[in-house]
């Protein structure tokens, strides 16, 4: 029995992460480049409701999965608009897609509520997106640390206006680094409705937007911290859920409560232990150099 | 040099000016001005766009907005139901606007609401033999003192520089609910309802007074008078000054010797009080009990009012009225074309990205 529960917590685990990494993976791109994005709980929102609908309609989860990247795109090119070309603070922005994806979402699912959509097809136990996680991730690292663009992204995050005098287009940079990081938004949320429940239910990412904002702090910035961390986060909430199945006398409330519990647990800790490695210029807009 | 980098994750600046490019974070936070003419416009142009929305995903937007003027305006106990919904919204928009002034943003008015109204409730439930002159004010107490508490440890890792309040206020939200539920499956799960989960119906003595014929309850004089404590504080007192300072200026007031953390702790506190008071009104004056769908997204609302309003109380006073006329749409659109009222969030944000997306000058 242990080793089974066991298994279970763990491939549960790896279920659950797994769209939780990739969100963690988007809001890191678009951190590199100096933006926070705390609406990324809406970009998933409108990733789960739109690739759900997407799949639903064509009868293709790869179709859907796709239009649910390109859906968190658009969600995070709003947002761009409003905090790059129009220079917006940052926060209030992103609580403004948070809001935005919400409202859309729930419109955009309301007539798939019940519907029966084709999972992502399992390759040995897990399907495609489990297995293309963890490459996703030293890809990032290998594109942010390794490559000329990732030079200008974190040049961008540092300094935007040493980045401008050296011939980076700083917002130019922002918006590509938002629309890397809405893609792989959307596609976190579209695994929660194409493999883990095969559903949509409104409001059904349930804070791991918010979560994932706060494992970018975890992994400091680097996308092959963010997989460790997602586990744990995962696995939180996979313990959880075998608890529960086990019929353990814990009120499953209290066990909810764990993933936000945690999350705050390490904000604290982090915040505590301050070797700063954040983008210096994280949260502040450039205002050109005129 | 330690830079001022996370400014989204972290404890605030109390560094002096930014040579490297100015924190916009206090600019649109401390104006006191409102515009009511451009908001009017601002939301009739959210509004068509809205309705744009609507008639893409197949539904009559033209026939809810009519629907909505014939229900809010067209009879009296629709309109009184606009203040209803005002109430709750217009405290938590003072829980928002008071810690703003401060240069702090408290997204968690909802989760405050939530506790709130768990205090009250354990109030309501602990004393049912007291009056009603006794135990209203006693629930009160309570009501404000959930809220406090819940707002106290964003306060308390702020002003320690460990955690930035808006994350954490955010991620308490999502607790708070989970208390409630807690309570009402458990400990305090009536006997009389076995199928839908909520606590025991209070006594007569519990139940704020309401307008009689309508909803309208005395929360609105609650919140009135928040919201006319909260004016006269920022403008007549020295602590309001102080308040002020310490938005405008954080090393400056330091350097005068205002004590900075004591000002986040006690100001988070109170405001976390006066959104609990909002979830005191729901469960004493509507609810009657402790449900688990106490709010649909009251505290949310409230930090959209006290934003769009930049703080300013009578700013406050219209758009609360606005968003109490919008949340209307919502419910006109769930009952009449099988629109999730969720979706009401989708006008709030329009009308949102419009005022962020207004051109504006380089400071």
């Amino acid at each position: 029995m242990s080793t089974s529960f066991a298994a279970g917590v763990l491939t549960s685990s790896i279920l659950s992460g797994t769209s939780l990494l990739y969100a963690t993976l988007g809001e890191l791109v678009g951190e590199r480049a100096g933006i926070v994005n705390l609406g990324l709980e809406g970009t998933m929102l409108i990733g789960a409701s739109v690739g759900f609908a997407a799949a639903s309609v064509t009868g293709d989860p790869y179709l859907g999965l796709l239009a649910a990247g390109l859906a968190g795109t658009a969600a995070n090119l709003l947002f761009g608009f409003v905090v790059i070309s129009r220079r917006a603070n940052q926060l209030a922005a992103g609580l403004t897609l948070m809001f935005f994806g919400f409202g859309a979402s729930a419109l955009i699912g309301r007539p798939f509520v019940g519907a029966i959509v084709p999972g992502l097809p399992e390759f040995f136990g897990f399907d495609a997106l489990v297995w293309l996680a963890a490459p996703t991730a030293v890809g990032l690292w290998c594109v942010i640390f390794r490559t000329r663009w990732g030079l200008g992204l974190r040049a961008v995050g540092e300094d935007p206006v040493a980045a401008f005098a050296s011939g980076r287009r700083p917002e130019s940079l922002r918006y590509q680094a938002l629309s890397l990081g809405g893609f792989l938004g959307g596609i976190g949320g579209a695994h929660l409705s194409l493999a883990l429940t095969l559903t949509w239910d409104e409001g059904m990412t349930a804070g791991r937007g918010f979560i994932a904002i706060a494992l970018v702090i975890f992994a400091r910035w680097n996308p092959l911290w963010a997989v460790p961390g997602a586990l744990v986060f995962g696995g939180a909430e996979a313990l959880q859920l075998q608890l529960q199945a086990r019929g353990a006398d814990v009120s499953p409330f209290l066990m909810n409560m764990t993933p936000y519990l945690l999350t705050m647990l390490i904000l604290v800790f982090w915040g505590w232990n301050r070797r700063s490695t954040a983008p210096a210029a994280l949260g502040r807009n450039f205002f050109g150099v005129e | 040099m330690p830079h001022d980098s996370a400014l989204a994750l972290r404890g605030p600046s109390l560094r002096g000016p930014n040579l490297r490019g100015p924190n916009l974070r206090g600019r649109y936070l401390r104006t006191m001005k409102f515009p009511v003419p451009r908001a009017l416009i601002i939301t009739l142009a959210a509004l068509a766009i809205f309705a744009a929305l609507l008639l893409a995903a197949g539904k009559d937007p033209l026939r809810a907005y009519a629907d909505t003027l014939v229900y809010v305006f067209g009879n009296s106990y629709g309109f009184s139901e606009l203040f209803v919904r005002m109430t709750p919204v217009l405290l938590t928009a003072v829980a928002v606007a008071l810690p703003a002034r401060l240069g702090l943003i408290n997204v968690g008015g909802e989760g405050q609401l939530y506790m709130g109204a768990w205090l009250a409730t354990a109030g309501a439930l602990a004393f049912p033999n007291l009056p009603a002159w006794l135990l209203l004010p006693l629930m009160t107490i309570f009501g404000f003192a959930g809220g406090a508490l819940w707002a106290l440890l964003p306060g308390v890792l702020r002003a320690a520089r460990l955690v930035n309040e808006t994350i954490s206020t955010l991620l308490l939200n999502y607790i708070a609910p989970l208390i409630v539920s807690f309570f009402i499956f458990g400990p305090w799960r009536s006997p009389e309802s076995a199928s839908y989960p909520q606590s025991p119906a209070f006594v007569d003595a519990a139940r704020l007074p309401s307008i009689p014929g309508t909803r309208v309850h005395a929360g609105l004089l609650f919140g009135v008078v928040s919201l006319a404590l909260y004016s006269f504080l920022m403008r007549r007192t020295r602590l309001g000054l102080k308040m002020r300072a310490i938005g405008g200026n954080p090393e400056a007031s330091v350097r005068l010797g205002i004590p900075v953390p004591a000002f986040i702790v006690a100001t988070m506190a109170v405001a976390g009080g006066i959104a609990g008071i909002a979830g005191m009104a729901e469960v004493s004056a509507i609810q009657g009990r402790l449900v688990s769908g106490l709010s649909p997204g009251y505290g949310f609302m409230g930090f959209l009012v006290a934003w769009l309003a930049g703080n300013s109380a009578g700013g406050i006073a219209v758009m609360a009225f606005l968003f109490a006329v919008i949340s209307s749409i919502g419910d006109i659109l769930q009952i009449t074309q099988d629109v999730p009222y969720a979706v009401v969030n989708l006008l709030m944000a329009v009308i949102l990205f419009i005022v962020l997306g207004q051109k504006r000058r380089t400071p």
